[in-house]
């Protein structure tokens, strides 16, 4: 019977059913590890594009704490950082530093686009120097609306992140 | 000539004042009262530069405004800080008026070292040609205009001779367009 | 041995020639970007010599919006909301003078309880702007106890704020003719129970961040800026002050009900950063009693605006007014064609003014000075831009 085992066919197949066993019983629970590290550890990039990032600092104060859910801004180098929060109006100035800094973060990165002005132009649709909407440049997961918006709706708005990143699979 | 009264906000019942600033000079006034402190300033300028030179706009209570041609304006400004006491710029702008064919640039100055020019703004404002714009520049009588005269040339298009940077300043650099604050730019939508 | 000796002088020969630098060679230019934990939405580069800063040149304009270009497109009441995004965190002051000014041309009278709410309003947001100000600067010192304790006493301000007018931030409060709405109820007395408590907060502030010696050792004597250079330079707000000239538009050119209101100009001698530091700071205090003064004094009835028409408009004329707000004076320079849309508004902020002493001071300091001295200056990008 080892003999048999040990035929090559017949090894290959085994190796085979082996390890789609073992995919099949540590995909979900690893897939399910990462995301956890991924979601309670997100770091955003400082970089403030216009006034919405008042609600942004106000939100890293002691009432609405975002900390608590892994946040932590202000950190040195972009190259650790998962998160990029475009807080309102991106100008034609700019636009093309936005984008190298995306460039620049590592796989997996997200990105949320506060503030009216960072959806669609908001109030300043019509002036000459401001580009309507971000997700031109940029591909946008959560969208939150408000001019500015609360210190609440962006933590909403990171809940739904976290969410999204829980549904997501690991290849 | 026309001639518009308005009453300040503070009440004054017995102050009428010319405020006249779409024409580009005014010989008469008809004002019935000119204020005592501001008077004297406008009076003192009027006196050493002749009336070809110096054309008095308004003078209301704590702010004046003159006319002076491009070329004069060194002197004037120079008369302005030594004597009058008037030492920094609030701030420059233009205004463009394309049905006069004029550009007209505006220095607003006060003072801080001099208490009771502190709460006076005097405006010091020039007119140029649209198509051909040069103004002398004022860096060196009073270094506070510096960043202001630069954003002026980017918005407006005027040229100020003897500026070491005419150059972009807030217009991102690609910017291909026409001086944004001329009135033939007109915004999308609008 | 003399062999050894000839070769040893030829082999130092040889050596220092190759390290032979040209000027061009010791320079470094740095740019401190946008994207930087020190520098907020703004840019400017620097040459350094070693540890020295020789050359430095900002680059503002990345939230250049063109709010002056769009102002000439809305009558003088559409304009309010989109003026007030530059500084969105002390919107009542820049809304004030725009007030003031349209008031001007357009012939309308405030009453005066509008003018104490106005007023008081102005002292609330002036609170609100310093503490976020003096947040960013001790985060960026390296003092995160400074980060959070002036966030947190910010929002029991902004909470007063929230009541009376209606948002956090934005409050659209101010519109030509006095104030949107009238107070609520019982406002009086939170507001006075929030000040007493923020007075004793302040000493607090004053024994951990302004007595800390290594806050003192990073900032006394650094970015000294002279009275004739800041006279010179045209500088506005906290930066003067702090430069030894009591300079106050509230006291020299008193608008609306500051005539009545007693209080003293804050100002210091020394001119460096730990004194522009200090400004704000005393200002705060001062603003306390302000605000006492004002609840004591605001008539109990009365309009809080004029009635409002649709479209205000005025004869033709222009109006300069200015107002001090947290960073400066903040002038409106406004000309009218006789029609309900402005013909040219320009806003001379305080900001733009303080850019001018940035290269002044960096050059000849050196590099680990640099936050210190331009977080000193008060200078919020945004409002730069416009």
């Amino acid at each position: 019977m080892i003999k048999d085992l040990v035929n090559p066919t017949n090894f290959n197949l085994l190796v085979g059913k082996l390890g789609d066993v073992l995919t099949r019983a540590l995909d979900l629970p690893l897939g399910y590890a990462i995301n956890w590290g991924r979601i309670w550890s997100l770091w955003p990039v400082h970089l403030e594009t216009a006034c919405c990032s008042v609600e942004f600092g106000a939100a890293s104060g002691p009432r609405y704490d975002v900390e608590r859910f892994g946040i932590i801004e202000a950190f040195g180098s972009l190259r650790q950082c998962d998160l990029i929060v475009v807080q309102g109006t991106v100008t034609r100035k700019m636009a093309p530093r936005l984008r190298m800094v995306y460039d620049q973060m590592p796989d997996p990165k997200y990105v949320i686009a506060m503030g009216a002005c960072a959806i669609t132009g908001g109030l300043y649709i019509d002036s000459y120097n401001v580009l309507p909407g971000v997700d031109g440049i940029v591909p946008v997961d959560v969208y939150v609306p408000g001019c500015p918006p609360r210190p609440e709706t962006l933590i909403q708005g990171c809940m739904l992140l976290q969410e999204k990143i829980k549904r997501s699979k690991i290849r | 000539m026309s001639s518009n009264q308005s009453n300040t906000q503070n009440g004054s019942e017995q102050k009428k004042n010319v405020t006249d600033s779409t024409q580009t000079s005014l010989s008469k006034k008809t004002e019935i009262t000119i204020p005592e402190f501001e008077g004297s300033i406008v009076n003192q300028l009027v006196t050493k530069f002749t009336d070809k030179i110096v054309q008095v706009v308004y003078v209301r209570p704590g702010r004046t405004k003159i006319l002076v041609p491009p070329n004069e304006i060194v002197q004037v400004a120079t008369f302005i800080r030594d004597t009058l006491g008037f030492d920094h710029a609030e701030s420059v702008s233009g205004t463009d008026y394309p049905k006069d064919n004029q550009i007209e640039v505006i220095y607003h100055l006060s003072s801080y070292s001099d208490e009771k020019l502190s709460s006076h703004v005097l405006a010091l404002s020039t007119r140029v040609d649209r198509n051909d714009s040069r103004v002398p520049t004022l860096i060196n009588i009073f270094k506070s205009a510096e960043y202001h005269e630069r954003e002026t040339f980017e918005m407006l298009g005027v040229y100020f001779e003897g500026h070491p940077r005419n150059e972009r300043f807030l217009l991102p650099e690609d910017w291909a367009d026409i001086p944004p604050l001329r009135k033939e730019f007109r915004i999308k939508g609008r | 041995m003399e062999n050894f000796e000839r070769k040893f002088d030829e082999t130092i020969k040889m050596g220092l020639e190759i390290v032979k630098e040209t000027e061009e060679d010791r320079l470094m230019t740095l740019s401190v970007g946008p994207q930087h934990p020190g520098s907020g939405h703004f840019r400017f580069t620097i040459k350094v010599d070693g540890d020295y800063i020789v050359y430095c040149d900002p680059d503002p304009g990345y939230v250049h919006r063109g709010e002056e270009k769009m102002c000439e497109y809305r009558n003088f009441i559409q304009n309010i909301p989109h003026l007030e995004r530059p500084v969105i965190h002390d919107s009542t002051n820049i809304t004030y003078s725009y007030s003031l000014a349209v008031e001007e041309l357009t012939n309308i009278q405030v009453p005066l309880r509008g003018q104490y709410i106005r007023a008081l309003a102005s002292e609330l947001n002036r609170q609100v702007y310093t503490l976020y100000w003096l947040g960013i600067y001790g985060i960026f010192l390296g003092h995160s106890t400074m980060f959070m304790w002036p966030l947190g006493d910010r929002e029991l301000f902004i909470d007063l704020l929230e009541a009376l007018t209606g948002a956090r931030v934005t409050h659209a409060f101010n519109i030509p003719g006095g104030v949107r709405n009238d107070v609520p109820e019982g406002f009086k007395d939170r507001c006075l129970r929030q000040v007493a408590y923020f007075e004793k907060r302040l000493v607090e502030y004053e024994d951990i961040f302004y007595n800390n010696p290594l806050f003192r050792q990073r900032t006394e004597g650094v970015g000294i800026l002279t009275k004739e250079d800041a006279i010179k330079l045209g500088v506005t707000g906290s930066v003067l002050r702090a430069s030894g000239i009591p300079f106050d538009v509230r006291k020299a050119e008193p608008y609306d009900v500051y005539d009545e209101i007693d209080f003293k100009i804050q100002y210091m001698k020394t001119g460096d950063s730990y004194a522009r530091s200090m400004v704000p700071f005393l200002d705060m205090k001062e603003s306390c009693h302000i605000i006492r003064e004002l609840l004591d004094k605001m008539p109990q009835s009365g309009e809080v605006r004029a009635k409002l028409q649709p479209n205000p408009k005025g004869p033709a004329g222009e109006s300069y007014k200015r107002v001090e707000s947290g960073r400066g004076a903040l002038g409106y320079y406004i000309v009218s064609d006789g029609t309900p849309k402005p013909y040219r508004v320009k806003l001379s902020v305080g900001s733009f003014r303080n850019m001018l002493a940035l290269p002044f001071l960096m050059i000849g300091s050196k590099l680990a000075d640099m936050p210190s001295i331009y977080w000193s200056l008060n200078y919020w990008p945004v409002e730069a831009d416009r």
